[in-house]
């Protein structure tokens, strides 16, 4: 469907976007997700044609649209702010893509009911952009993307101006309406949440590379880089020397000295160093020891009350330093309190080794 | 869903308090001074009869309105309104692109450009008008060039022709054309311009239906700043025009100041600004109808 090859995008001294390649097949929600200024919206940008690539190419359906205007890719784009034009009603909002390209009267007028019916705005089709509310307005930016039928359609942040309810309510709305029409969907955002939520393949772009392309589960519990680990949820992130090897199985040190026992299937035969990271919500924590490879003992040096979730700053007897997560599951249940002495464990398989030398 | 914007704890907007007046009391000042005493007083005096030596008698007569009607006077409405139209289109002609591309040129270089437009400003209006006759005359720089270059055009005979005046009349108008414009296309969001490319509108059309009609605003507003001023301009008129073809500001000139009969001069000013109503009722109409 899209295929990006070698791309390079530079803005004088700066490279938005280094050397990417990346292909999404037809149907795809793949989400393009880092932080500000990573190079995502550039990425963007050079499939929509409002950039030209300095180096590399733009595929579509295998045709070379790198140098193609925006206006002669079937791609179409909802923008972070919408891009309503203020002075049409929602109707002709909506009906803009299908008169630009001669659609005939009749049909465009069928078209833009459907559009509008499938975002549930068939009752405000008269009304102007200003009189209606973010989310409607999300809405109707969504059915002008959609009545051209874009090949592809990409989606620059478009939930980050909603309040955080209704945003939540959008994703699922987004996700149900890709699956049900089979679109592909480009998806671009900085919140990790949302990329897991909706996508069915996230690439994690930093500094204008992909640092790690792969599903939701994968991309959180298997993750690749420092970065990826550090991105996506919390992890704590601990430096780390390999001291035995046994099969898939390593056991490591930690800087204070507590041995973990961790799976390691693609390690470097000659890596000695290792950056491990583990989930907060992996560490069980328990008055009495869990069956697991690793088992050790800890003190809470603190708890913050979340609602759903009690965030615990743990103090190993060797010194290291955990942040884990424990669910709230009754009111009356005995919560862990400051200064308790807990047993921890830990699975083999929740230790990842994010980067190894 | 909720409101788009929600009401915001602001004081009653209606009914200003003291502090509001004490600002605005300089403005009122000046408007009634200058503004709407002035307009009394031509009202009462279009209705008034002159005497010989140029005197006004309070005598009530519709006696100047008939004479603005008199097909002299009505040609000279029709020229001044044609001349300043042809004025306002080559302004905006000329001016729109100039005012687009400075408003959305990075923020360095519009305030560059923009000091440029304004540069005209530092001289006497009067000696740039002196300047264009030298350019314009007979033996003038234009026709001087031409024939220089050798190109086998000209010499031209502009001054003193109804062209010179036009010229004239854009030359000076020109910046109460760009600065709105450029106001309205500096406000105007990028996005939307990438939505129509997106959406499958090329360069032109995004610009007939995203373009214009979001800067229309500021077209109607540099309308109304070129339109009005160049039906009355008599500067211009008088210096380029060599008095040959006079307009409606020519005319009141005289009626004051040569002629000495100030009720048909003040009857003259009166329609004159009726006209100048009448024209910013019309454009306030469409410029909210756009931006709506």
């Amino acid at each position: 469907m899209i295929e990006i090859r070698g791309v390079t995008k530079r803005f004088g001294a700066f490279t938005a976007v280094d050397n990417v390649s990346l292909t999404v097949n037809a149907g795809e929600f793949i989400t393009l997700l880092g932080p500000s200024g990573c190079g995502k919206t550039t990425l963007l940008r050079l499939l929509a044609g409002f950039e030209t690539p300095d180096e590399g190419a733009v595929l579509l359906d295998g045709v070379d649209v790198s140098h193609e205007p925006p206006y002669r890719r079937s791609v179409n784009q909802v923008f972070q702010s919408y891009a309503l034009f203020p002075h049409m009603t929602v109707k002709d909002n909506v009906g803009f893509g299908l008169r630009m390209q001669n659609v005939p009267t009749a049909e465009a007028e069928g078209r833009i009911r459907d559009a509008l019916a499938t975002v549930s705005l068939a009752e405000q089709a008269d009304k102007l952009p200003h009189q209606m509310s973010g989310g409607q307005r999300q809405r109707v930016a969504l059915a002008r993307a959609l009545v051209c039928r874009p090949k592809v359609l990409l989606l620059d942040e478009p939930l980050s101006a909603l309040d955080a309810k209704l945003r939540h309510g959008m994703q699922l709305e987004l996700k149900h309406l890709q699956r049900k029409l089979g679109l592909t969907f480009v998806f671009v955002t900085h919140d990790q949440e949302e990329a897991l939520t909706m996508s069915d393949r996230i690439a994690i772009i930093n500094k204008g590379k992909i640092e790690q392309l792969g599903d939701a589960t994968e991309i959180y519990h298997r993750p690749r880089t420092p970065f990826a680990a550090d991105f996506i949820g919390q992890a704590n992130l601990l430096a780390a020397t390999i001291i035995l090897r046994k099969g898939a199985t390593a056991t490591v040190r930690l800087e204070s000295g507590l041995e973990l026992v961790v799976a390691c299937t693609d390690l470097p035969a000659s890596a000695t160093k290792a950056l491990v990271s583990i989930r907060p919500e992996k560490i069980h924590i328990g008055r009495v020891p869990a069956v697991a490879e690793n088992v050790f003992q800890a003190k809470i040096e603190e708890e913050i009350f979340q609602g759903a979730t009690d965030q615990l700053r743990l103090i190993t007897d060797q010194g290291t330093k955990l942040h884990a997560l424990v669910a709230n599951e009754s009111a009356t249940q005995v919560a862990f309190h400051e200064g308790d002495r807990v047993y921890c464990s830990l699975h083999l398989d929740d230790i990842v080794i994010v980067q190894a030398e | 869903m909720p409101a788009a914007t929600p009401a915001l704890p602001v004081s009653d907007h209606s009914r200003p308090g003291w502090k509001a007046w004490a600002l605005l009391a300089p403005m009122v000042f000046w408007l009634l001074v200058f503004v709407v005493i002035p307009g009394i007083i031509l009202f009462v005096y279009s209705f008034c009869e002159r005497d010989e030596v140029g005197g006004v008698i309070f005598n009530f007569s519709f006696d100047n309105y008939r004479r603005v009607f008199d097909p002299v006077y009505l040609r000279i409405f029709a020229r001044s309104i044609g001349y300043a139209g042809l004025t306002t289109v080559i302004c905006v002609v000329i001016g729109y692109p100039v005012a687009y591309y400075i408003g959305r040129a990075s923020e360095e270089l519009r305030n560059r450009l923009l000091l440029l437009v304004m540069v005209p400003f530092w001289t006497s209006f009067l000696i740039r008008t002196y300047a264009w006759i030298t350019i314009l005359k007979q033996e003038g720089m234009l026709n001087s060039f031409l024939a220089a270059m050798n190109l086998g055009i000209g010499p031209f005979n502009l001054l003193y022709t109804p062209t010179a005046v036009v010229i004239g009349l854009v030359y000076a108008y020109l910046p109460f054309m760009i600065l709105p414009i450029y106001g309205s296309a500096e406000k105007l969001d990028n996005s939307l311009i990438e939505a129509a490319y997106d959406l499958g509108a090329g360069p032109i059309r995004a610009f007939s239906s995203v373009i214009v009609p979001l800067t229309m605003p500021g077209i109607a507003a540099g309308t109304l700043l070129v339109f009005v001023p160049a039906i009355g301009m008599f500067a211009i008129t008088d210096l380029m025009g060599g008095a040959k073809v006079p307009m409606i500001g020519n005319v009141i000139q005289n009626q004051f100041l040569q002629a000495r009969d100030w009720p048909f001069g003040a009857a003259l000013g009166v329609i004159f600004m009726l006209m100048f109503a009448l024209t910013y009722v019309i454009l306030q109409r469409r410029g909210s109808r756009s931006t709506a």
